[in-house]
């Protein structure tokens, strides 16, 4: 697929990038031909985000040099990089949202004489972009009025200037369907057959499987190796990680058979979820697999009484939950970790602690009737985050001072905490290094092995192949497969998870 | 990590004196600093500022505006607003005024029922923001607008404009002069109020709510509180805490007036603001709200003391809350430095 000159369009060598206490970067090497999707694989905080954050300009390096088409260069700022061809679509987007489609995307270059901009030079312009790309978006729409994709497709278009050479797409996919997905990666796949070099960031296995021409993976931020696309999976985790998978996963104790949640034909009010049947057991891990947008969280958080429940049943402990309110599942002992940490699970600009004990604050040791204890409660949560080795183990800082680990840590802390018997865990790991991960796995395993029913669901396939015992499968709404532990395999699940995709190309 | 030692070795002493202060500043904030900036020009300004009488007199005078601050403040932290704060202050004071001057029997009956009513009165008022803002979701700006206008318009209706007098003379004896242990009563209630609003705010389960609800509805929501209850709480003591403050304004003007409080809804907000209250919700102390207030009193009176002009006033208490802000602004990042090591 690669450009057949092998040009290279961009090259950077020994490139560094030192914040306080941290080497973000470290003597990286990267280049990039044209015609190329060139992946960057590696945990957060493996310095994928500083690296392109300086290629597009934003950040400076403290070390090393950068080429563009042979030449070195200094990239003063984003316009500096633009100028030379570089775009980046970062994941907060760029657009104005309060303005049209058309007036974004011919936004700092308007057409038009003596300060007067000429509006229908603009709206030929812009459909001129729309065609290019065939996006059937009316350029008189708001931008606020898009979906995601469409945003992001805006966003893309802008990008694409006459003189491209180098898009950097950050995790493109991480909030789009999978039919969004499928029309952004005709689009990267055109971009290539125009010659021009593409940075792809994603974590996910399958768009690397799909668009990759090589695969840089770093680590620490250091460069680790180079690899062509077809690598399999289980060695670029390997890479990536620098450990074998296997490591990373504690073993499973025996599952439990005692029914503690059960749903029947479970269908929520925005067709997310239909027809949903499953059950999560004392002592058992329950994965839910399936890609963005084919129900799996919207099914755990129906259960949890965050979606409106439209039809079926939900029986928690016996009793009939279904469309109860949050505070009242709560109160039957499931508990429920939201995926969005920063909009849904935390108290940003207060202490940790309180993000901790505030679903608690009822029992026994932290409050008498309505009046806290806040030495116990400190105590309390001090406790909790040295159980879950959070460094520093400071109750009293504020849950915005510390890194996506360790908040994540914090959370399911907060989880633990409760003491609750069902958990439900959305995204348990999202944003987190290896090393909190482990942690994290660990205190799952142990929760199962206390008799607790726990339900992982997760993007990411290894966690589900290597941390269940059961697994669901979502795909469109639907749930395609329920897998027990020996036909738990990747395979097999990828084909229940696209089950309605691509029937044609089964059985091609 | 050795590289980094090094560089933190031969770069601290050099700075260490604005570093210092950058961390004296970090941690105390702005409020402080312009108290003791405001003390200073107004006791070179004015020989009776710094006195014990003048502060007096001057916290006694502010006092039902440290109590507003007080309420304004609890809906700051909610993550709400309420411009109906000066609308509730009026329709109080109305209200209180014409039910002690309707009785004819002792006169502690008429005061004590009048307080009665004024309380429950400024809580029915925040008990109606509540609902909006929590049951329908209108967004609390437009809510308390809307009715501030309706408070003050049923409070001018009530009097027709006229100030309601005939109140027993024990009422403004009491709670408007009266003095215990030689400090003003309506200071005594001032300290009372922020008293029992630490204990709520910080020793109770629904007072973390308030903070809980204000930092992150959603996150609130998914740890099992609930949003309603807690914003029905929040603008009902609001409303409580500006009706004690409308009914020691009614006691020290010997009237109940329909229109007064007109300035309060910007007053309590620039309070609480300087005094470092997040506008964005569920950050702030109750020290920082009475402290805040206290300031706006002592900057008005020791220009009155100057002689300054009143309207020299407004533009100095907007420059003041300007600063404030700017200040503010440069403490967070400030912060961010001093955290990183970078100060």
């Amino acid at each position: 697929m690669t450009h057949p000159d092998h040009e290279v369009v961009l090259r950077v060598r020994g490139l560094t990038k030192k914040y306080p206490g941290v080497t973000a970067l470290d003597r990286v090497d990267f280049e990039l031909r044209k015609g190329e999707v060139h992946v960057l694989f590696g945990e957060n905080g493996a310095g994928k985000s500083t690296l392109i954050s300086i290629i597009s300009g934003a950040q400076h390096p403290d070390g090393g040099t950068i080429e563009v088409n042979g030449r070195p260069v200094e990239l003063a700022g984003v316009a500096a990089a633009r100028a030379l061809g570089i775009s980046a679509v970062f994941q907060e987007f760029s657009l104005m949202p309060t303005m049209t489609v058309a007036e974004n995307l011919v936004m700092g270059a308007e057409p038009g004489r003596y300060g007067i901009i000429n509006r229908r030079a603009v709206r030929r312009l812009a459909q001129e972009r729309l065609d290019e790309f065939d996006f059937r978006i009316s350029p008189d729409r708001l931008v606020e009025t898009l979906s995601r994709a469409e945003q992001q497709m805006v966003e893309i278009a802008k990008a694409f200037r006459p003189e491209l050479s180098v898009l950097i797409l950050d995790e493109p996919t991480a909030s789009l369907t999978e039919e969004e997905s499928e029309r952004l990666f005709s689009l990267v796949e055109e971009a290539r057959g125009r010659g021009i070099g593409i940075v792809y960031i994603t974590h996910r296995m399958a768009e690397i499987r799909r668009l990759a021409d090589r695969v840089t993976v770093l680590r620490d931020g250091r460069l680790i190796t180079t690899v062509p696309g077809g690598t399999p999976d289980d060695e670029l985790i390997n890479l990536m990680t620098g450990r074998v998978v296997e490591d990373l996963y504690p073993e499973l104790p025996e599952a439990g058979t005692r029914v503690v949640l059960a749903a029947r034909d479970l269908s929520t009010f925005d067709g997310t979820v239909r027809n949903a049947s499953f059950e999560l057991r004392a002592g058992e891990i329950v994965g839910f697999a399936g890609l963005m947008g084919s129900g799996k969280s919207t099914a755990a958080r129906a259960c949890f009484g965050l979606e409106r429940v439209d039809s079926g049943t939900l029986t928690i402990g016996g009793a009939d939950l279904t469309g109860a309110k949050p505070a009242r599942v709560m109160r039957s002992g499931v508990v429920y970790l939201p995926s969005d940490r920063k909009t849904e699970g935390l108290f940003l600009n207060r202490p940790l602690r309180e993000s901790v004990t505030l679903p608690w604050l009822r029992r026994e040791p932290m409050s008498a009737g309505l009046v806290l204890r806040p030495g116990r409660e400190r105590a309390v949560a001090g406790d909790m985050l040295r159980r879950m080795k959070l460094s520093p183990a400071d109750p009293e800082r504020t849950a915005d001072s510390y890194s996506g680990g360790n908040q994540q840590k914090g959370l399911l802390g907060r989880a633990l905490l409760g003491d609750c018997g069902t958990y439900l865990l959305d995204e348990p790991t999202v944003g987190v290094d290896v090393g909190a991960r482990v942690t994290i796995y660990d205190q799952i395993v142990e929760l199962a092995r206390q008799g607790n029913a726990v339900l992982v669901i997760s993007s990411e396939l290894p966690e589900i192949l290597h941390l269940c015992h059961r697994v669901y499968v979502f795909a469109h709404g639907t749930i395609t497969a329920e897998l027990r532990q020996d036909d738990i395999n990747e395979e097999t699940i990828l084909r229940h998870m696209m089950h309605w995709d691509e029937p044609a190309k089964e059985i091609a | 990590m050795t590289l980094q030692s090094e560089v933190e070795v031969t770069a601290r002493p050099r700075a260490s004196a604005i570093s210092y202060a950058a961390r004296i500043f970090v941690k105390i904030g702005v409020l402080p600093i312009l108290v003791v900036v405001a003390l200073i020009t107004f006791s070179m300004m004015s020989d009776n500022f710094l006195t014990v009488d003048n502060i007096h007199s001057a916290l006694r005078q502010n006092s039902y505006i440290i109590i507003a601050t007080l309420g304004q403040f609890v809906v700051l932290l909610a993550g709400g607003f309420d411009l109906s704060i000066g609308a509730i202050t009026a329709l109080v004071s109305v209200s209180t005024a014409m039910t002690m001057s309707a009785q004819t029997g002792s006169p502690l009956a008429a005061v004590a029922t009048g307080i009665v009513v004024g309380v429950g009165v400024g809580m029915a008022c925040g008990l109606i923001n509540g609902l909006g803002v929590a049951s329908f979701n209108i967004n609390p700006f437009i809510m308390t607008l809307a009715t501030a206008s309706v408070f003050s318009g049923l409070a001018l209706m009530l009097t027709s404009g006229v100030p309601v007098s005939g109140l027993p003379v024990e009422f403004s004896d009491w709670l408007g002069f009266g003095s215990v242990f030689g400090i003003g009563i309506s200071i005594w209630i001032a300290a009372l109020a922020a008293l029992i609003l630490w204990v709520l705010l910080t020793l109770t389960r629904p007072g973390r709510h308030i903070y809980s609800v204000g930092s992150s509805p959603r996150a609130a929501r998914l740890s099992g509180v609930s949003e309603f209850r807690t914003l029905i709480l929040a603008y009902v003591t609001a409303g409580a805490l500006a009706a004690v403050g409308s009914v020691l304004l009614t006691a020290r003007i010997e009237t109940g007036e329909a229109n007064i409080g007109a300035s309060l809804p910007l007053q309590t907000i620039a309070a609480a603001v300087i005094g470092g209250v997040s506008l964005r919700g569920g950050s702030g102390r109750v020290l920082d709200a009475v402290l805040g207030a206290v300031f706006i009193g002592i900057v008005a009176n020791g220009m009155n003391l100057a002689q300054i002009n009143s309207y020299y006033q407004m533009i100095v208490t907007g420059v003041v809350l300007a600063l404030a802000v700017v200040a503010d602004r440069l403490r967070t990042r400030l912060a961010s430095a001093v955290y990183a090591g970078k100060v």
